[in-house]
């Protein structure tokens, strides 16, 4: 187990783990304001085909990215409408919008699947390219890399500093006590989940443009319902969510790590930590009755009188 | 802030005018005057469902009246959102807190703060925050959070809230309710405090004794009109009770039980039984109590001092934290709610429609649903539906009520067939031992009679009732003996031909606790 | 007022269940000329591709044919959905269910394969049964002492159980020639096929499953204690009744009929267990449970409808290169219109 094996898994876990880490952003705003989007896989599927197809079209990556981007939101606005505006059952709605992104980013990604394009340019952080270029290989990131730390932070701040984040906050912990503070809850709503809409096509744009430079159906590889467990797992908390992502899409490249090493663990097994850890950790945190969650998370807001 | 002083010849700060407000069924507020004068704590005393609380949800915009209407400072307003109340610096604490537990205080009151930056700065927050409550003794960690916090000092933010939300009329809905002794002197400290520096406090309570001792103006509603409104200083229990229950000193008919109640073996029998509080409900303190056959137990007290614990522990759904529970001399202290009924135990909730019934479910169904077991035949694959019809038909003919449509929808039913079903359902066989929960209540005329014809009738059966009403008429007339609830204890056991209803009343509203 | 007068029965058209189903095909159709405007964006003709599909699938009885065998999954995990949702719980996790269940159902398969067929097929469908109630066994618990919500714990099982599936051919039943199945079943593991068509056994299961559903709800004692709990548990727990049991058992019961449209599509359909063989299976039953409200001649109708629309897929991506994944627009068009319905509910209670 030499250090450039640790930091090849460094660096896979980090390329694999951005788009990861920007889903869970999204999804932690959506939840945060009460709203559970089951449908985030879809989401990052249509953000993903979209943005593959633009660049590919245009040349441009930069514009794919923020093509991707709008995708995402406008996806998210269309649960907001089921959800907020018709006071629909969540989950129905957020499968519903999965269903709808497979089948939308299949239709737009048609023409381009095995395509080649020219992804976002990586680069190295300045005082890095003194080192031997064995490792320099392994640590020249895109744009959206280095900015995915800064974006948590910059959530965890929106959220517990400004005063949208407060508002955010308090509807999804009761709606009412927001209402009562003068505040609407259907229009905040709606803002978070376009806010988590874009984020979330911040990940679809890294994962297709930046990250595998490929289209396939399904290629999310159900990173949505990843970011929704890992969501749980950071307790809803945007820095918690940093650790979270490197561990989750490490896991992936541990795997490679213990085989070099000689230690035979099945790939099944390993996938399935994330989910088992989530699980044991929601129970040991006492729950969704503890305030680990939102309070009002997945309930429908009906409005008063 | 300017100081007013108290019972000046100001005008009042704010003032009602004939405010309506009616629900399906039920007129709540039927032309309400009020005047509040700054600088004065005003107390809104009467029972439950005297329209207290009602007024005040539209003073504060969470409903709209049907007509009247609402001056502040001599200027017409409309107030028809929380928002607007706020605008008219009109602020309330309600009886459920209306805090956010996973919110620390400081968030809490930020998002009250009318003048909050988008960039939330904190120092300037605990800044605020510690200004105030060094001010009026409202000392309470700003960081902590709310779900950490004893009742007491969640009140001591909600109030802080208000003042930061620059509130100058502030609202108390039954703020004593689950406070202990020492942290409800605390409470009128600060209030007193406020008082002095001009702001106007109204209090909704049915506490006679804080009344006395605090109030500046005293207005009593009853049936959703004003019954008196006088100075503290005219005041008197008597008077305030005379105002609150409609009744002098004079007393109502008794009917007496035609059966000599058998005391040698009580039905039902509570030793020193204490539950757990639950957030906003009330926690039952060393209850003890015996029921006979053929005997109606009265509990009087106004809503909310543990009447639907009581029942809910009797029946099994409450879990008993200390004490014993004995029926028909076995322990029953863990019983289920299922072994509960299968001993003969029936209960009529006080919310039929949330409690007892399925609202989309037709009447025959619902009728069997507290006794499946006895219509199912071939071990469970099918129902005796014409049994189950048969049954129910006997039971409403005994009790005198007409047939309801056995296919009717629960929900559409009015609120005395409903109440009448669920009699009828309760009494198909005659039960030993009955939990009436507010029995009567919304009820027209003639179904309450109905309601307690049918008590009466099991009386005469042998049947052992615990009868829980606010009607004192229908205590005194029903009861062979009366007991008072009041915070989760139980203050008074007494016949009613030893006491009156204004003895009764004093002790429903705490101003006289005997031993 | 007679008492013969008190028990006339609304009239059908007033019947709340065919009102409801009349509501929905009419949304139904709404959404298929919604997706034929989609067709036509795409460059084809909308027209003469629904003829295809319809001529592929009514047209000629194999078509027909093919179309019940799609359908034959799906109407089992629709009714593992619409079991628990009569006593207000949310299955989402058939998906996980069913993938343990046809584990179990392949492990016997490979395990007793000298046992002749009526022996080994009821083993089969017994161990799916129970391997499907094992996993729903846990939100079920959960839910019912009150610790987790049950949505949050199936979805995340519902990722566990396909990855111990791949664990367990990857590791210990790959066939010699290919590491992503096992070995092909004995002819005695399969479920028989009729009339030379792919329809298999599995289809009676169903439509018995179906039935019984149908039956217990409405005759049976339990039926009624469930729609009660499911109806008002406040009410049912003052009542009487042991809810937290039913909540578990009921439970419990969705995970192993789900459980059984796992072994019915690796026995019946596969004769194989395969990698991700589910297509989002479970994940349809749920909604074809709610495009039917929870009633079972709709579930009937829906999952019939919904086979269509994935045969008529597979046709359009073999005739005219649309992506087999497109129909499911289609599908999230027709759920879009039935959830925008604000008084929709499948466990008619107030939405959670």
């Amino acid at each position: 187990m030499t250090l450039l094996a640790i930091l090849g898994v460094l660096s896979s876990a980090i390329f694999s783990g951005t788009s990861l880490l920007y889903a869970t952003l999204g999804e932690i705003v959506d939840e945060r304001a009460g709203i559970v989007n089951l449908g985030l896989e879809g989401v990052l599927l249509v953000g993903a085909s979209t943005g593959f197809a633009v660049t590919s079209v245009t040349g441009n990556p930069y514009l794919g990215v923020l093509i991707a981007v709008l995708a995402g939101g406008l996806m998210n606005l269309i649960l907001a409408y089921l959800v907020v505006t018709r006071k629909a059952n969540q989950l129905a709605s957020g499968l519903t919008l999965m269903f709808l992104g497979i089948g939308l980013s299949a239709l737009i990604g048609k023409g381009f699947t095995g395509t080649r394009i020219t992804g976002l340019p990586r680069f190295l952080l300045p005082g890095l390219s003194e080192l031997p270029k064995v490792y320099t290989s392994l640590f020249k990131f895109d744009f959206l890399i280095f900015l995915v730390i800064p974006m948590a932070i910059l959530i965890w701040w929106v959220l517990f500093r400004t005063r949208w984040g407060l508002s955010l906050r308090a509807v999804g912990e009761n709606a009412d006590t927001a209402y009562a503070s003068g505040r609407n809850p259907f229009l905040i709503r709606y803002q978070a989940l376009f806010i988590g809409g874009l984020l979330a096509g911040l990940g679809a744009a890294h994962l297709s443009i930046a990250f595998t430079m490929n289209w396939g159906e399904y290629m999310t590889g159900g990173r949505g319902f990843i970011a929704i467990a890992l969501v749980i797992f950071s307790k809803w908390h945007p820095i918690r969510a940093i650790v979270g992502a490197l561990l989750f899409s490490g896991a992936v490249a541990f795997q490679l790590l213990l085989q070099a090493a000689g230690v035979q663990i099945s790939p099944f097994l390993l996938d399935m930590i994330p989910y088992i850890v989530t699980l044991i950790v929601l129970l040991i945190w006492g729950g969704t009755r503890r305030q680990s969650a939102p309070a009002s998370l997945g309930r429908v807001y009906q409005g008063t009188e | 802030m300017t100081v007013h002083q108290s019972s000046s010849p100001q005008p009042p700060l704010l003032t009602l005018r004939g405010i309506t407000k009616s629900f399906p069924g039920v007129l709540a507020n039927d032309h309400i005057d009020l005047d509040v004068y700054a600088g004065e704590i005003h107390a809104l005393l009467g029972e439950n469902g005297a329209g207290k609380s009602t007024l005040m949800k539209i003073l504060f915009g969470f409903y709209k009246a049907d007509a009247g209407e609402i001056h502040i400072n001599s200027q017409r307003v409309a107030i028809h959102t929380p928002r607007d109340a706020h605008a008219h610096q009109i602020g309330m604490v309600f009886q459920d807190l209306n805090l956010i537990p996973a919110f620390s205080v400081a968030e809490n009151i930020a998002l009250f703060l009318p003048d909050l930056k988008q960039i939330i700065d904190p120092k300037w927050i605990d800044q605020r925050i510690s200004e105030v409550s060094r001010q009026y003794d409202l000392q309470v960690d700003p960081q902590a959070l709310v779900s950490h916090l004893s009742i007491g000092d969640q009140q001591k933010a909600e109030i802080l809230k208000l003042l930061l939300s620059d509130a100058r009329i502030l609202i108390l809905d039954e703020p004593t309710r689950v406070l202990a002794p020492h942290e409800i002197d605390a409470l009128y400290r600060v209030l007193d405090n406020l008082r002095k520096d001009g702001y106007a406090i109204i209090l909704i309570t049915h506490k006679l004794l804080e009344v006395m001792n605090f109030a500046d103006r005293i207005t009593v509603l009853r049936g959703g009109k004003v019954a008196g409104s006088i100075l503290r200083t005219e005041a008197d229990q008597k008077k305030l009770i005379a105002m609150m229950f409609d009744k002098t000193i004079a007393d109502v008919k008794r009917t007496v039980s035609v059966t000599a109640v058998d005391v040698s073996q009580p039905v039902l029998e509570l030793k020193e039984l204490s539950t757990a509080a639950d957030g906003a409900g009330m926690e039952l303190k060393s209850v003890s109590l015996k029921i006979h056959p053929g005997e109606i137990v009265g509990v009087a007290g106004v809503s909310g001092n543990g009447q639907k614990e009581l029942a809910e522990m009797i029946l099994g759904i409450e879990p008993v934290r200390s004490g014993k529970k004995v029926l028909f001399g076995e322990d029953a202290t863990r019983f289920s709610v299922g072994e509960m009924r299968a001993k003969g135990v029936a209960f009529i909730p006080e919310s039929p429609l949330q409690s007892a019934v399925v609202p989309w479910l037709p009447v025959l169904p619902n009728s069997i649903l507290t006794r499946t077991g006895r219509y199912a035949r071939r071990s469970g694959f099918s129902l005796d539906w014409a049994q189950a019809r048969k049954d129910l038909a006997e039971s409403y003919h005994r009790l005198g009520f007409p047939l309801p449509h056995f296919f009717a929808q629960a929900k559409s039913l009015s609120g005395g067939n409903l109440q009448r079903m669920i009699i009828a359902r309760e009494m198909t066989f005659p039960p030993r031992l009955i939990l009436a929960s507010y029995l009567t209540r919304g009820l027209d005329v003639q179904s309450a009679v109905a309601a307690r014809q049918a008590l009466l009738e099991a009386r005469q059966t042998g049947a052992a009732i615990l009868f829980i009403s606010e009607d004192l008429d229908e205590l005194f007339t029903l009861s062979d003996r009366l007991v008072v609830l009041f915070e989760g204890r139980i203050v008074q056991e007494i016949s009613p031909a030893e006491t009156t209803s204004y003895e009764i009343g004093l002790l429903m509203t705490g101003a006289q606790v005997q031993a | 007022m007679t008492a013969a007068e008190n028990t006339v029965r609304p009239s059908l058209l007033q019947n709340k269940a065919v009102r409801t189903m009349l509501r929905y095909t009419g949304m139904i159709i709404f959404a298929l000329l919604l997706f034929g405007l989609i067709l036509l964006l795409s460059g084809q003709d909308p027209i003469q591709s629904y003829k295809d599909i319809f001529t592929a699938t009514f047209g000629s009885a194999y078509g027909f044919s093919e179309v019940i065998v799609a359908m034959i999954p799906m109407l089992i995990t629709a009714l593992a959905v619409a079991l628990p949702s009569r006593v207000g719980l949310i299955n989402v996790g058939g998906e996980g269910q069913l993938y343990i269940g046809a584990a179990f159902a392949t492990w016997a398969a490979l395990t007793f394969k000298d046992l002749p067929s009526w022996g080994l097929i009821p083993l089969m469908v017994l161990l799916a049964m129970i391997g499907g109630a094992l996993w729903a066994f846990i939100p079920g618990y959960l839910k019912a002492i009150g610790l987790v919500n049950e949505t949050i714990t199936s979805l995340l099982l519902n990722s566990v159980a396909p990855k111990i599936v791949g664990f367990l051919i990857f590791g210990y039943w790959h066939s010699a020639l290919d590491t992503v199945k096992t070995p092909n079943f004995v002819d005695a593991a399969r479920l028989p096929a009729f009339f030379g068509t792919r329809i298999h056994l599995g289809l009676i299961f169903g439509l018995v499953l179906l039935a019984a559903f149908w039956a217990v709800m409405k005759y049976t004692r339990w039926g009624l204690e469930m729609r009660s709990i499911g109806g008002n548990a406040q009410a049912a727990l003052r009542n009487g009744l042991p809810v937290k049991k039913y909540l578990v058992i009921v439970m419990c019961i969705g995970g192993a009929i789900a459980g059984l449209a796992g072994m019915v599509q690796v026995s019946g359909f596969y004769g194989v267990l395969l990698l991700n063989f589910s297509l989002s299976l479970g994940f349809m039953g749920f909604l074809i449970c709610w495009l039917a409200g929870g009633e079972p001649l709709g579930i009937l109708l829906m999952s019939f409808v919904v086979s269509v629309i994935f045969t008529g897929g597979n046709l359009l991506q073999l005739t005219r290169g649309i992506p087999f994944a497109t129909i499911n627009v289609l599908l999230a068009i027709a759920l879009f219109v039935v959830l925008a319905q604000p008084t929709f509910s499948l466990t008619r209670e107030k939405s959670k």
